[in-house]
């Protein structure tokens, strides 16, 4: 049973279809991301999943059930517009958000304090949140997201504005996340963020799907088939290669639509060229993400 | 503030009461000297007058204004020679007042009087024309009885002093609604909160926790107002003894208070819900705040005509009722059915404020930096 499942969601503003039959699933165990240009949809998708607004049609469903009060306490979110109570202390709102998650006072405590201790911020605890840095309230903030062990996690841009120490903090919390079987919704416009802990995708632009499924499916299927070679000595014609583009440093050989990359190597190995570097071209997902968003597909 | 008001009245019952009871008596033998000019001529007897007064004849007013300036007068007065036709007389003196002694002007009018009336009636009933009647009201109840609710002042000082806290219970409570929610916008936890409550509980929640707080307020103020009465009553006397609290003061306050407190709540929560800071939405509920304050600015008018059709059209508007009710009450006997209407009036407009309220809480809560135009808010108002 998928953790979300959306179906056919659309959802107009003053007659502007901003999310336009949106569907996609989200696994137990998986982490899922949701990217996209800026006004694509995004945060206005995540808001329908969490009943914050209501779709004008479709379905979703959250842990095998529409959203209730029940299921609303399992859910963490970290919404991508910050912002805790300035007056109060980390650990009173700590306390206080796992409260309204159903949460004990007792055990919110003792969690917060954990948490608090993971993260090198027990010393931080009795301090007013006005009085924290903008990145540590951010690392607050998403503590509060995960303080009552929700089954499904929602995070919306999670690492905007931290340092590469923090970025690598939450990272890694991310993971241990995903170890124990949570569903993760990740949004963010870190490209390498999302390849580095993505299994799957959904690309949104102008509120409609351009791109999903595997993340490895969806790279090969933007393969330019070309390689990229280091190498000491002569080239000559190559069988199966139908353009060259010299990088500099490197060039890059096309292949034609047949040849494997593995039969250039065979090649190159038998007519002695010493080859210092041979990639098979992937592209990355930013560069998937410009192109598909700069043809407008 | 729930304390403070009656404790704070008690401290003045206590320093009114210690004043009291070290106020110096009068000093014997203690004179005064007023000089006058009669430019008449006639004006010539009773120059003794109550208080220690001696009215003194100088001939012209260089005369007296000389023995102004020299201390043997404290002042003086002219009777010009058309004084039986126009009834000018013209004080001097040296004193900055905002207006004359009233033991010199009784003075003054005294010996006129005393004067003018010389040879033709008794001197009895001279003094009677000085005060010719001290006028007594006794209020009938239906049955031809004396009523027990006298009316007067003292009846109308308590619902009056009540209808201010009464206003500051309202404009507190309502207003901490709107400041919460101004700060949790400029906060930007507002989706945090709606990721765990509904819109619908956040603004429940909100309004009833608020007004939980300011109907303790409430019921305290209207239960020592009867303590504080009673004290005043017999620890100050006078004046005091004629202060009186409508019977139906604790039942109509705690009803004015409540439906006073949901209507403004969920105009505040309205207000605060398209305000993108707490000082926009604190400049948006001056609307409603200003207009709720009305009966207090023409309150002269009220007094005059506690059955006016403004006064009862005050009574019937829902913002303006709280303050209007607790007002009229001191004055007169506001009809039942006027009350009943009052009620009605307020009830529907707090339902219908609710509604439209909701709609606006709910999509404009989540709207950061820039406010609604009106044109948005009215197409929210108008989508089911």
């Amino acid at each position: 049973m998928p953790a979300v499942e959306l179906n056919n969601i659309c959802k107009s503003y003053n007659d502007n279809l901003v999310v336009n039959n949106v569907s996609f699933t989200v696994a137990q165990g998986g982490i899922f991301g949701l990217i996209g240009p800026n006004g694509a949809g995004k945060t206005t998708t995540i808001r329908m999943v969490m009943d914050i607004i209501k779709p004008e049609s479709g379905e979703i469903s959250i842990l095998g059930e529409s959203l209730n009060e029940d299921t609303k306490n399992r859910i963490g979110y970290l919404p991508e517009e910050r912002g805790l109570y300035k007056k109060i202390t980390v650990l009173q709102s700590l306390v206080y958000l796992a409260s309204l998650k159903g949460m004990g006072n007792r055990a919110a405590r003792s969690r917060a304090e954990e948490l608090l201790q993971r993260v090198d911020m027990l010393p931080h605890q009795e301090k007013k949140i006005e009085e924290l840095s903008r990145g540590m309230g951010q690392i607050i903030q998403f503590l509060a997201t995960i303080i009552h062990d929700p089954q499904l996690l929602i995070l919306d841009e999670p690492f905007a504005g931290l340092d590469p120490v923090n970025t690598n903090l939450l990272k890694e919390i991310i993971l241990e996340l995903r170890s124990q079987r949570k569903a993760i919704i990740l949004s963010t416009h870190m490209m390498n963020e999302v390849e580095a802990l993505c299994d799957r995708i959904l690309m949104i632009n102008k509120g409609r799907t351009v791109l999903y499924g595997e993340l490895a499916e969806i790279k090969s299927r933007y393969r330019n088939n070309s390689v990229f070679l280091k190498f000491d000595g002569a080239l000559g014609e190559i069988e199966g290669v139908v353009g060259k583009k010299d990088h500099g440093e490197y060039v890059e050989l096309f292949l034609d639509g047949e040849t494997l990359p593995q039969k250039i190597l065979e090649q190159l190995v038998s007519r002695g060229v010493e080859i210092n570097q041979f990639d098979i071209s992937t592209p990355s997902l930013n560069e998937i993400f410009l192109q598909v968003v700069e043809t407008g597909q | 503030m729930t304390l403070a008001f009656p404790v704070l009245a008690l401290i003045a019952i206590g320093v009114f009461s210690l004043i009291q009871g070290i106020e110096k008596p009068p000093a014997p033998g203690e004179e005064v000297t007023i000089g006058y000019v009669d430019k008449v001529s006639g004006f010539d007897e009773y120059a003794r007058q109550p208080g220690g007064i001696t009215l003194t004849a100088y001939p012209t007013q260089e005369a007296a204004t000389s023995a102004l300036l020299a201390e043997e007068i404290s002042e003086y007065f002219i009777i010009p020679p058309d004084y039986v036709s126009t009834g000018i007389v013209t004080r001097y003196t040296l004193e900055r007042e905002l207006e004359p002694p009233g033991e010199t002007q009784w003075a003054i009018k005294s010996f006129l009087l005393s004067n003018l009336l010389e040879g033709q009636t008794s001197p009895e009933v001279t003094e009677r024309v000085k005060v010719p009647m001290n006028l007594g009201t006794v209020r009938l109840d239906e049955t031809g009885q004396v009523a027990t609710d006298q009316g007067g002042f003292g009846a109308f000082i308590i619902p009056y002093l009540f209808s201010i806290l009464l206003v500051m219970a309202i404009f507190t409570s309502s207003g901490f609604l709107l400041q919460g929610l101004g700060e949790e916008k400029e906060n930007r936890i507002m989706e945090i909160l709606l990721s765990s409550v509904s819109a619908r509980q956040l603004l429940t929640g909100k309004v009833l926790g608020l007004g939980a707080v300011g109907l303790i307020q409430i019921l305290i103020w209207l239960l020592s107002a009867r303590f504080l009465v009673e004290l005043v009553s017999t620890t100050i006397g006078g004046f005091a003894t004629t202060l009186q609290i409508p019977s139906n003061l604790l039942i109509l306050g705690v009803v004015y208070f409540i439906l006073g407190y949901l209507l403004f709540a969920v105009l505040m929560a309205g207000v605060g819900s398209i305000s993108s800071t707490t000082r926009e939405g604190q400049q948006l509920s001056m609307i409603f705040t200003m207009s709720a304050v009305i009966p207090f600015i023409i309150i002269p008018f009220i007094m005059q005509n506690p059955g006016h059709i403004v006064t009862q059209i005050l009574t019937l508007f829902p913002i303006t009722a709280p303050i209007t009710v607790m007002i009229r009450m001191g004055l007169t006997n506001i009809p039942a059915w006027e009350l009943a209407l009052s009620i009605t009036l307020l009830v529907v407009t707090i339902i219908g404020s609710l509604v439209l309220a909701a709609k606006v809480f709910r999509t404009f809560l989540l709207m950061y930096g820039k406010r609604p135009r009106l044109r948005e808010i009215i197409r929210c108002l108008r989508e089911a």
